[in-house]
């Protein structure tokens, strides 16, 4: 007797987000990335679809990242001082689909560089490389309201994807949006409640379902993966369920998030009970953002090359049906 | 699937003998649907309905046991989402011994393997179990592996032979430490089964699809072996994906027996980064055991890491013991800083600290596990309970001044709490992630 299987079938497609505008589109880039339209939990193909698959960009910061860790300065320390040649190699070299350009160097504790510097960091980026740009602001909110406005003007025509918005300062940086025509990234502290808030007023701002993506604060493995997890877990099953505020792609930050964790960076000289360094921090970012693939999650944005790879790899392997 | 009062109740004689204790059959069926009564009061039930009533009672998913002295169980899962309610039993990581390999090879990598352990918020978490894999195709020195592996190691021991004659060697000499017979195929059932009844230890079934194993299991218990578990061989982990959760739906959802067992996945990725993903995939998604050649630190670290986190318990955050902690090697004039025993929260703010490479002493206030903001607000991070934890933590006597860091996000209480404590309160910023820039820039003692 042949076991009849269990489906899970959906009703609500997780909506398609487009990032990056060709030329007839009124943008210069190259390339252009879809994401979103998923019809099943991920990698469960005989559920339902996931007519695109999740992509990988890679972050590049305005300003040289004076604490990278060591594992990471021996790929960058060559570029990192120019946003451009940064993001180009990322792009040649490491094969990302996307640039993730960090305005760090706006950040009060770290320069607190003016609008127009920020300017100018994106069109440098845009110019060198034809992939779609995803461009953060330095988390602050007041000068993200201040030089987010600016950068969007920036890449007008484009279709970036612009963040973050939260549930305190979303208008500036949506009305931009708008007005410019980019995609925009809702934060959320690890709170599905306040991560459909923050599209709701975003959406009431008159920006399309379409061009939201949501990102839930991730942390790096063992730093509140769990929480990250199991919220893009709900999030996902509530959007394919048919709650159109959680039904937006989602954006996973594993770059700077895994980073900072003692454990991917820690020397081995200091830990000898942790092992070889080298591997380890990339087995930190690789393996948090394969989890975080099974959770749902549609852009991750990494660091360490040979992550970058891991993750694409284990992207390939999954998408087989 | 726990059976209702009314479904129980048609097994029962139904003639309101009294002689259970409770005035009625229905009222028994009741008690027995709320576990508040045992079956065997009733002195009237027939065998048949014991069985089927037994059977009903027995969980979705077979809990498995390996080992004696370190035994390790997996089993009784009860959701297919963690948030859900929670997943019960971590993920077994097991790691592979050859025993084509020379002898004192075999003893050193099965101690560095029961040495994979590792501290990791304020728990020890390490590898479950040790498998043996005949790989020399000769049953004597497999069984001389097998005994090499257990003078070094206490993790119990997965069997991996296909020739029941190898296995019966090995079983010799391990059977009082219930190994996992891993395992029979459709060829081998039979001689497997024998093996493992004989020796009363669990048993893998192999087939390459959920047809063949729901078959082999059904067989296996018709044999008189109900301890299984079930191994889709090496395959895609694309594949394995779909089968493991189509499975777990099978017996969560449909209560279907044949496939109500527990998972071993062998991880077949060459690349030792993605062996490590694919044993990750089997730990966030439904993994029994996951047997592994991963023996590196750098490997383990992160997967042990990772079960850690996927098996947490949702309902129940985890806290850090509300202690004073040292971050570097603080001196006399070292900031003070308090924070909450909710661990995301006091690891968080412990690595921001200890990032700022300004030697700290950190308090974490027991909150009973609650964030800063959640924590005030359900007033268990009050003037009076960091007032409490400054005093027992004896930190006057470490440090010459009077100051202490607040949270950002708990400035309110400032006054009251230098009220209360008489010293000198600074208020911290709210993010963690300015505590670096705050120490570097702001305190001074």
């Amino acid at each position: 007797m042949a076991v009849e299987p269990v489906r899970d079938k959906w009703k609500n497609p997780i909506t398609e987000v487009t990032i990056g505008a060709l030329k007839e589109e009124g943008g210069t880039r190259a390339s252009v990335v879809r994401i979103g339209g998923e019809t099943t939990m991920p990698f469960l193909h005989d559920d339902g679809g996931m007519p695109h698959e999740p992509v990988v960009a890679m972050e590049v910061w305005d300003i040289e990242p004076t604490e990278m860790a060591d594992e990471l300065r021996k790929y960058y320390s060559d570029v990192y001082t120019d946003p451009a040649a940064w993001a180009k190699k990322c792009v040649e070299q490491y094969g990302a689909a996307m640039i993730c350009l960090r305005l760090m160097g706006t950040h009060p504790d770290w320069g607190d560089r003016d609008a127009a510097h920020a300017r100018g960091a994106v069109r440098k980026v845009l110019d060198a490389v034809g992939v779609p740009l995803i461009i953060l602001g330095c988390g602050q909110a007041e000068k993200d309201n201040a030089v987010l406005p600016q950068v969007s003007q920036e890449a007008k025509g484009e279709r970036c994807l612009i963040g973050d918005i939260t549930e305190g300062n979303s208008k500036t940086i949506v009305a931009s949006a708008i007005a410019d025509g980019h995609n925009v990234i809702c934060e959320a502290p690890l709170d599905i409640n306040i991560a459909k808030q923050v599209c709701i007023l975003a959406t009431d701002m008159g920006i399309g379902l379409d061009r939201l993506v949501a990102f839930h604060t991730n942390g790096g493995l063992g730093y509140g993966l769990e929480y990250a997890y199991s919220i893009m877990e709900r999030s996902r099953l509530a959007g394919l369920g048919g709650d159109k505020m959680l039904a937006t792609p989602i954006i996973a930050v594993m770059s700077t998030e895994t980073w900072r964790c003692k454990e991917a960076k820690a020397p081995e000289s200091e830990f000898p009970h942790w092992g070889d360094t080298s591997r380890r921090g990339i087995a930190w970012e690789a393996l948090g953002a394969t989890t975080y693939l099974l959770g749902g999650t549609d852009v991750l944005v990494m660091w360490h090359p040979e992550a970058v790879k891991t993750a694409k790899a284990f992207i390939e392997k999954m998408m087989k049906k | 699937m726990a059976l209702t009062g009314l479904e129980i109740f048609k097994h029962l004689p139904k003639t309101n003998c009294g002689e259970c204790g409770f005035p009625t059959c229905l009222a028994f069926a009741m008690q027995l649907a709320a576990k508040k009564a045992a079956l065997d009061k009733c002195p009237y039930v027939s065998d048949e309905a014991k069985s089927a009533l037994d059977a009903a009672a027995a969980p979705p998913i077979r809990l498995i046991t390996v080992g004696v002295k370190k035994p390790f169980q997996t089993g009784n899962e009860t959701v297919m989402f963690r948030h859900e309610e929670t997943f019960h039993r971590p993920t077994g990581i097991a790691v592979t011994v050859s025993d084509a390999a020379p002898e004192d090879e075999i003893a050193a990598r099965a101690g560095r393997i029961a040495g994979l352990s590792f501290e990791r918020v304020g728990m020890q978490i390490g590898v479950n179990l040790t498998a043996v894999r005949n790989d020399s195709g000769d049953p004597a020195k497999f069984a001389a592996a097998v005994k090499k592996v257990m003078e070094v190691s206490q993790l119990p021991i997965v069997l991996t032979a296909g020739d029941p004659a190898a296995m019966e060697r090995a079983l010799e000499v391990c059977k009082e430490d219930k190994p996992l017979i891993h395992g029979a195929t459709a060829a081998t059932l039979d001689a497997m089964c024998a093996l493992a009844k004989a020796s009363s230890c669990p048993l893998t079934v192999s087939g390459g699809s959920l047809d063949d194993l729901a078959a082999l299991a059904r067989d296996a218990a018709a044999k008189g072996v109900q301890d299984v578990v079930l191994d889709p061989g090496p395959r895609g982990m694309n594949e394995l994906l779909r089968d493991v959760t189509q499975s777990r739906r099978l017996a969560l959802k449909k209560n279907y027996r044949p496939l109500g067992y527990p998972f071993i996945i062998t991880a077949a990725e060459s690349d030792p980064v993605m062996e490590m993903v694919e044993v990750g995939v089997f730990i966030a998604k439904y993994g029994g055991i996951v047997v592994t050649n991963a023996i590196e630190k750098w490997q383990m670290l992160p997967l042990l890491t990772l079960r850690q986190n996927v098996f947490t318990d949702p309902r129940k955050p985890i806290m850090v013991e509300p202690k004073l902690n040292k971050v570097g090697e603080p001196g006399r004039d070292a900031p003070v800083l308090v924070t909450t025993n909710f661990s995301l929260t006091y690891f968080v703010v412990e690595g921001e600290v200890e990032a700022s490479k300004v030697p700290s002493y950190l308090i974490s206030v027991d909150t009973e596990g609650l964030s800063v903001l959640t924590a005030w607000a359900a007033e268990k991070f009050t003037p009076e309970s960091i007032k409490k934890a400054l005093e027992s933590s004896g930190v006057s006597d470490l440090v010459d001044h009077k100051k202490f860091v607040i949270p950002g996000y708990v400035a309110v209480m400032s006054g009251e709490l230098e009220e209360e404590t008489g010293r000198e309160v600074l208020v911290g910023p709210r993010e963690a992630s300015g505590i670096s820039t705050y120490l570097k820039t702001v305190w001074k003692a």
